[in-house]
């Protein structure tokens, strides 16, 4: 059983924005990982209020890229003999590809299934991706 | 390589040369008549749009060149199937230059990504359609002479209309300019371009659903149709469609030298009584887009004299 106050090795992605975990779950595929998963909803936490948190038991290789494209918020700290031997600043990448997918539907992606679905970060201040097709943003919530 | 697939891809400098080539083609079309002697422009339109077609292949064909393609998704490969990448890799061996029209949002975008000659996007879905705003351009370049200093009124749905969102991303970019958006409340430009273009940039505007009223202020007046299917019932669309409706009447209001535009087709926004008013200029505007679409062939082609896209 996974210890949710104490984590041996694995990671733990913090200050997601509340009611975001299970989205990130998702992103991250999570549910085809065979390692134990602990996803805690609501948290107190100073700076935001509420959040969420998901930690992850075990040794992997996960593209946590996509975290930073979702909630720009969140930080992760990756932990080895129960220390942090790490904290990530999550930077928004320039390009993502088929990471986030275009929900328009008068988009040619939604007709052209093997098109690779890329979006290109637009606005850096406000966290903005678009389609590099159809221009849509990319709304994460 | 360049590809024209929206309005902005174009610098400020690179439209005015543009515009300018546009004007001396005006002038002097006998000296631009063979300068595309051997080349051939691929019109490769997923949906028919004959008025825009046909500009394109008017375009080619006064410059010398020769015109091939398909001006529906069925009698096309696309009904078979084949994806717009492998379309354009096959046409890129036909052809020198193509102009894609597709239903769907970027299409030419993708084609661009594939392409060995140069892609103009003439329309994607209720996305882009760059030609039409060079069209525009150079209409009201041509006839007002400038740019710049301008008070343009733009009518009708504003809301959907890309002509107009996209007319107004390209004036900005100019000096003094203010606009007069004219509309039913349901059919207001969309919130992002009043927060993220008007807004943010400064720009002077008002909205208003009078049309007759703002009239004698404007230099420009660029109308657009108000569909039916926009309204929510039949009873407002009634009671809104007469007040954006240009008629002789409404005319009397206007400056002398205002200009009316329109991107046609025209349905019944425009009463056909302004036709014979000297200042409805949409009939000439229509000649204009083929000059435009000229000069941005032998540019994207590298046939112009000084060669913009291959310095
Ligand atoms: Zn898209």
């Amino acid at each position: 059983m996974l210890n949710i106050g104490v984590l041996n090795e694995g990671i733990v992605i913090d200050h997601i924005q509340a009611g975001g975990a299970m989205k990130i779950y998702k992103y991250l595929n999570l549910e085809n990982l065979d390692c134990s998963v602990a996803i805690i909803k609501n948290a107190r936490s100073n700076k935001m209020g509420k959040k969420d948190i998901i930690k992850i038991e075990g040794p992997f290789d996960i593209d946590l890229n996509v975290l930073g494209v979702l909630d720009h918020k969140i930080t992760i700290n990756i932990i080895k003999n129960n220390e942090i031997v790490e904290k990530k600043d999550l930077s928004l990448p320039e390009r993502v590809t088929n990471i986030i997918r275009c929900k328009n539907p008068r988009c040619i992606t939604s007709i052209e299934q093997e098109l690779p679905h890329t979006f290109k970060l637009t606005d850096r201040k406000n966290h903005i991706y678009r389609c590099i097709y159809c221009e849509s943003k990319f709304r994460g919530k | 390589m360049r590809h024209l697939i929206s309005p902005l891809d174009l610098s400020v400098e690179e439209l005015d040369y543009i515009l300018c080539l546009g004007q001396e083609i005006l002038k002097f079309p006998e000296n631009f008549s063979h300068i595309c002697e051997g080349k051939k422009l691929a019109t490769l339109f997923y949906e028919p749009s004959t008025r825009t077609r046909l500009s394109f292949e008017a375009a080619m064909l006064n410059l010398g060149g020769k015109v091939l393609g398909f001006s529906s998704a069925d009698s096309s490969s696309a009904a078979k199937g084949e994806s717009v990448a492998d379309t354009i890799r096959v046409i890129s061996s036909y052809a020198d230059i193509c102009a894609m029209r597709h239903p769907k949002e970027g299409a030419p975008t993708v084609a661009s990504m594939y392409s060995e000659i140069p892609v103009i996007n003439a329309g994607d879905g209720g996305h882009n359609h760059p030609t039409q705003t060079l069209t525009d351009l150079l209409t009201i370049k041509t006839l007002m002479g400038r740019l710049d200093n301008i008070t343009i009124g733009m009518c009708g749905d504003l809301k959907f209309g890309r002509t107009v969102h996209s007319l107004i991303n390209a004036m900005v970019r100019y000096s003094n300019v203010r606009f007069v958006l004219i509309s039913p409340q349901e059919l207001k430009i969309p919130d992002y371009l009043r927060k993220e273009v008007l807004e943010q940039k400064n720009i002077e505007y008002i909205e208003t659903n009078q049309l007759e009223q703002n009239m004698p202020n404007l230099d420009i007046l660029y109308m657009t149709r108000v569909q039916r299917e926009r309204f929510f019932n039949e009873e407002d669309y009634i009671r809104l469609k007469d007040s954006f409706l240009l008629d002789a009447n409404k005319m009397k209001y206007a400056k002398k030298d205002m200009y009316v535009l329109h991107p046609l087709p025209r349905v019944n926004e425009i009463s056909t009584e302004v036709d014979s008013d000297p200042r409805a200029v949409y009939f000439k505007q229509a000649k204009y887009g083929v000059y435009v679409r000229m000069a941005l062939i032998m540019t994207l082609l590298g046939l112009d004299s000084e060669k913009l896209f291959f310095r």
